[in-house]
């Protein structure tokens, strides 16, 4: 990024991202999720409103899903991450939570999609088999504009079909 | 970039944390899950010059459930600075001895926001909104502040300031929140309105009702978040009156609540819809609550609690 000043000190930061080892050396105010794009191009985590609200930017942090716009890279030195590249399955197609979104058409515009995907395949590691209500209560922090998340309820549904069926799970 | 420039600080022992926090002063802020923080570090409402980072302070990340409070008082729950919501809500132990953390704890933002939010930053943030600060105060808690010059202890009655404003100073850290098991067969609930579940709620109700051998009520409180800029205790039991539980008035209680409160208009609600929440919610809270303190029964030595509801 061209918008650090030149005497803004830099923290050398180094994640394990879907299993491979990335760093960077960044200002301590970088965000995980420009840290993610930016610094390693991993622009598959997309930011909506950057703080806290929309839940885009979820990624896992050692296996837990969290806002990535409302971290510092730095904090995270060290750290586990899964972002949504990492969700596919074992040979690079897709996985069971991306299969379901494109069985159930459960994406229109597809911005708010990263966020649930990952959100969902760590729901989903807790709660294989969840019920409609359920469900519907694991994808309560994630907004869509588009689709009105009756898809994605079925989404999630589908995906545990899938995960059952295949018995995969999240790396 | 969102935030404006800091001086990143992570202390590897919480004394060495303390003492930064002493150095800097008002430069400094603590960050601990940053699900408050950082959104006004994103929107540039606070520029603090320092950010000093306790999550990897493992001697201030537990959960405990233990027969005697630091306080030197009963059975309690400590919690401490660098614990997340989510560890307090799964924590069997802590869900045994205190199931009022985890009832309340399913209505803090979601799920996401409490894997990384910790329990004791929410109370620090002192938002009028927050669960965790009413739940606290119902249960006469209290949060232990430790700076260079030392360790004090200040319950909640005196720990809620103003809105986001508690008695934690400049250089002092928030070490841990003790929640006190309340003595006797108790039983309790949480019940809040907020537009979309995990919201800020419009009007949230925390009930803790005590009954004796025979079920007849000896205690009934309520804690209220946004009904004024702290968290408000109502002791109600005047209203209920000694009866049994079974039979008690509990829109009594919820009368006698909406007509003590004095909650603000905004543009989420006004004041007399507040009001009239705070009468509904009391009314049912308090029910439930007793209907949970039926299926409690009480080792008064050991505190030990037993759910069989």
């Amino acid at each position: 990024m061209t918008d650090i000043p030149a005497d803004e000190p830099l923290h050398e930061v180094t994640v394990v991202v879907n299993g491979v080892p990335r760093a960077a050396a960044v200002p301590a105010r970088r965000l995980l999720s420009d840290f993610l794009r930016h610094d390693l191009g991993l622009t598959g985590t997309h930011v909506g409103c950057e703080h806290g609200v929309c839940g885009a930017c979820t990624v896992l942090v050692d296996g837990r899903p969290i806002r990535s716009c409302l971290q510092f890279a730095v904090m995270h030195d060290g750290a586990q991450v899964t972002t949504v590249e990492g969700c596919s399955s074992g040979d690079g197609g897709l996985g069971p939570v991306q299969q379901a979104f494109r069985d159930c058409h459960g994406l229109q515009c597809g911005f708010c999609t990263p966020g649930f995907v990952t959100t969902i395949t760590a729901y989903l590691d807790e709660n294989p088999q969840p019920s409609e209500d359920e469900a519907r209560e694991a994808i309560a922090g994630n907004l869509c504009r588009c689709t009105g998340y009756q898809n994605i309820v079925a989404s999630v549904l589908r995906a545990a079909e899938l995960r059952g069926s295949t018995g995969e799970v999240a790396q | 970039m969102k935030p404006s420039p800091f001086t990143y600080h992570r202390p590897g022992t919480t004394e060495a944390a303390v003492g930064l926090l002493t150095e800097l002063g008002t430069d400094a802020k603590v960050l601990a899950g940053g699900q408050s923080l950082v959104p006004l570090l994103n929107m540039r409402l606070a520029a603090p010059p320092h950010l000093v980072d306790i999550n990897q302070l493992q001697e201030l990340n537990y959960v405990r459930a233990t027969g005697t409070s630091p306080d030197g008082a009963g059975p309690a729950v400590v919690v401490g600075a660098a614990a997340r919501h989510a560890d307090v809500e799964r924590d069997p132990a802590a869900h045994q001895a205190l199931p009022l953390l985890r009832r309340a704890l399913r209505h803090v933002a979601h799920p996401t926001i409490r894997n990384r939010g910790t329990t004791v930053g929410s109370i620090v943030h002192a938002d009028p909104a927050g669960e965790m600060t009413a739940v606290l105060a119902l249960l006469d808690g209290s949060v232990e502040l430790r700076s260079a010059n030392g360790s004090r202890r200040v319950g909640a009655a005196d720990f809620f300031v103003g809105p986001l404003e508690s008695a934690a100073e400049p250089g002092e850290l928030a070490v841990s929140a003790t929640f006190p098991v309340p003595p006797g067969q108790t039983g309790t609930a949480w019940l809040e309105v907020a537009r979309r579940h995990g919201d800020y709620a419009v009007c949230g109700v925390g009930a803790l009702v005590t009954v004796d051998a025979d079920h007849r009520v000896v205690g009934a409180r309520a804690a209220y978040i946004s009904v004024d800029t702290t968290p408000v205790v109502l002791d109600l039991l005047d209203a209920v009156g000694t009866g049994p539980a079974d039979t008690a008035d509990w829109s009594a209680a919820g009368r006698l609540a909406a007509s003590t409160l004095r909650p603000d208009a905004d543009i989420h609600a006004t004041a007399e819809y507040r009001r009239h929440l705070a009468a509904v919610l009391t009314g049912r809270a308090l029910t439930a609550a007793a209907l949970d303190a039926r299926g409690r029964g009480v080792n008064h030595h050991t505190g030990e609690t037993e759910e069989t509801a």
